[in-house]
């Protein structure tokens, strides 16, 4: 049986990690590398690290970042932040990243999801999908979830899976930065619709939030990010929980 | 010294990474003639079967590696290239395990990719899991499998199905997970194929 995996996010800006407590407010939490290896002791399962440089340096500090990261720590690791060309991908995959994450790359031109897919095999590609209720419907949104799209949210992901998607992390904008727990609902209508792995995202606040979500939506893998960075939840302490609660967990 | 056969299939970075701070050493072989410089070999391999033995025919290696005596590690693709066959392409393949790479997709129910970590259950006693519990999780991602069986599979998982985890035929050895990324117990495996193999 395959394990749950608990995967701590790290979000990275010129070199340094960083997590708002929203989208658009952060504050520095440090060096990812270190940070990395320390998850990685602590049993973290896998990691996500996701770019948001907006310089033209972008692409040097994030093969960097990746190199780094893949000389000291020994988990797979997940690289995403302004993935648009083959080229990047490329790149990034001779630095050692094991799966590039593209979100709004792939909303606005769909058949890149096709041509990664080809060129490096499904398993090297997660679609990042942001999703916001509005209006009685789930609505992928776009640039941390400050454009909203006219696609939905499961047409969206399904349409991924099709065209080659090897895993989908599915973020709530509803439930992100609120610690109220995840969106267990609309992550079990998605888990049930697709065959390939599904990470939530968005919400966590305490161990009983990531026992609900396995529970109740059945999804292979749960992220968060500031629980972890400020050791509001220890990762082994969460492991320990998730297995006396009967879950298959590393 | 380890051989890393060198076909150009999937990146090497992470293994390589891992042997470094290990302080295991190792080379590349690009050609025929350096086989002898090397006492053991690793097949690494990510992707598709079919291209990567494409790739691996063009290298013109696969009869050196055909008749080797010393021990060779096959890992993911590259642990199924030693197969017969693969259904990823309809690919023959180097036909040194009386087997085949199959799909997941049509016997298992479950998700694909088989993505995660998951136990590893431990058939026969080989020096490469020394130190290595029964039952120990490591690193997988693939969409085929090679298919279990007695008289080759010296460890195997279960995905919906039984599958070969591990295989070892005389001085071929495979592991369709990841050591190089599979913690700590990952490493210990690749150190044992460094040093305690013969």
């Amino acid at each position: 049986m395959v394990a749950k995996r608990i995967i701590p996010c790290l979000d990275v800006k010129d070199g340094r990690t960083v997590k708002g407590v929203n989208f658009v407010d952060i504050r520095d939490a440090g060096d990812p590398v270190e940070l990395a290896w320390q998850y990685s002791k602590q049993n973290a399962d896998e990691l996500v690290f996701l770019d948001i440089t907006a310089t033209h340096e972008r692409r040097k500090t994030m093969v960097e970042l990746v190199k780094a990261v893949a000389r000291n720590v020994n988990i797979p690791f997940t690289i995403g932040g302004g993935i648009v060309e083959i080229s990047d991908a490329d790149v990034l995959l001779n630095s050692g990243a094991d799966k590039i994450s593209i979100n709004s790359a792939a909303v606005r031109n769909p058949a890149f999801i096709d041509e990664l897919a080809a060129a490096f095999g499904k398993q090297f590609v997660v679609v990042a999908v942001d999703t916001k209720f509005v209006n009685g419907k789930n609505w992928v949104h776009l640039n941390g979830g400050r454009i909203q799209t006219e696609i939905e949210t499961e047409d969206w992901i399904k349409e991924a899976q099709e065209r080659g998607a090897g895993e989908v992390l599915l973020t709530s904008m509803d439930h992100d930065g609120t610690k109220s727990g995840f969106d267990n609902m609309l992550l079990k209508k998605i888990n049930d619709s697709i065959s390939i792995p599904l990470i939530a995202s968005g919400g966590a606040g305490n161990v009983q939030h990531f026992i609900d979500v396995f529970r109740e939506s059945d999804v292979d893998a749960a992220l968060a990010a500031s629980v972890f960075h400020y050791g509001e939840i220890l990762i082994p302490d969460l492991k320990e929980e998730l297995r006396k609660n009967n879950f298959a967990i590393r | 010294m380890i051989g890393i056969i060198n076909y150009g299939a999937g990146n090497i970075f992470s293994l390589t990474a891992a042997l470094e701070r290990h302080d295991i050493p190792y080379g590349m072989v690009n050609k025929p003639e350096d086989f002898d410089q090397y006492d053991r070999y690793i097949i690494p391999g990510v992707g598709h079967a079919g291209s990567a033995m494409h790739k691996l025919e063009e290298t013109g290696l696969v009869p050196m590696i055909k008749g080797l005596t010393k021990p060779i590690l096959g890992i993911c693709v590259g642990m199924q290239l030693l197969t017969q066959f693969s259904e990823e392409g309809n690919s023959v393949l180097l036909g040194i395990l009386p087997g085949k790479t199959l799909h997941f997709s049509d016997r298992s129910k479950l998700k694909v990719p088989h993505t995660g970590w998951n136990k590893v259950q431990i058939q026969r006693e080989d020096a490469l899991f020394d130190g290595i519990d029964d039952g120990t999780y490591f690193y997988f991602v693939h969409s085929f499998y090679v298919e279990y069986n007695t008289n080759f599979t010296s460890a195997l998982s279960e995905y919906g199905i039984q599958f070969s985890a591990a295989v070892k035929q005389n001085n071929y050895y495979g592991v369709q997970f990841h050591p190089e990324k599979s913690g700590e117990s990952g490493e210990k495996l690749l150190i044992n194929f460094a040093q305690k193999i013969a």
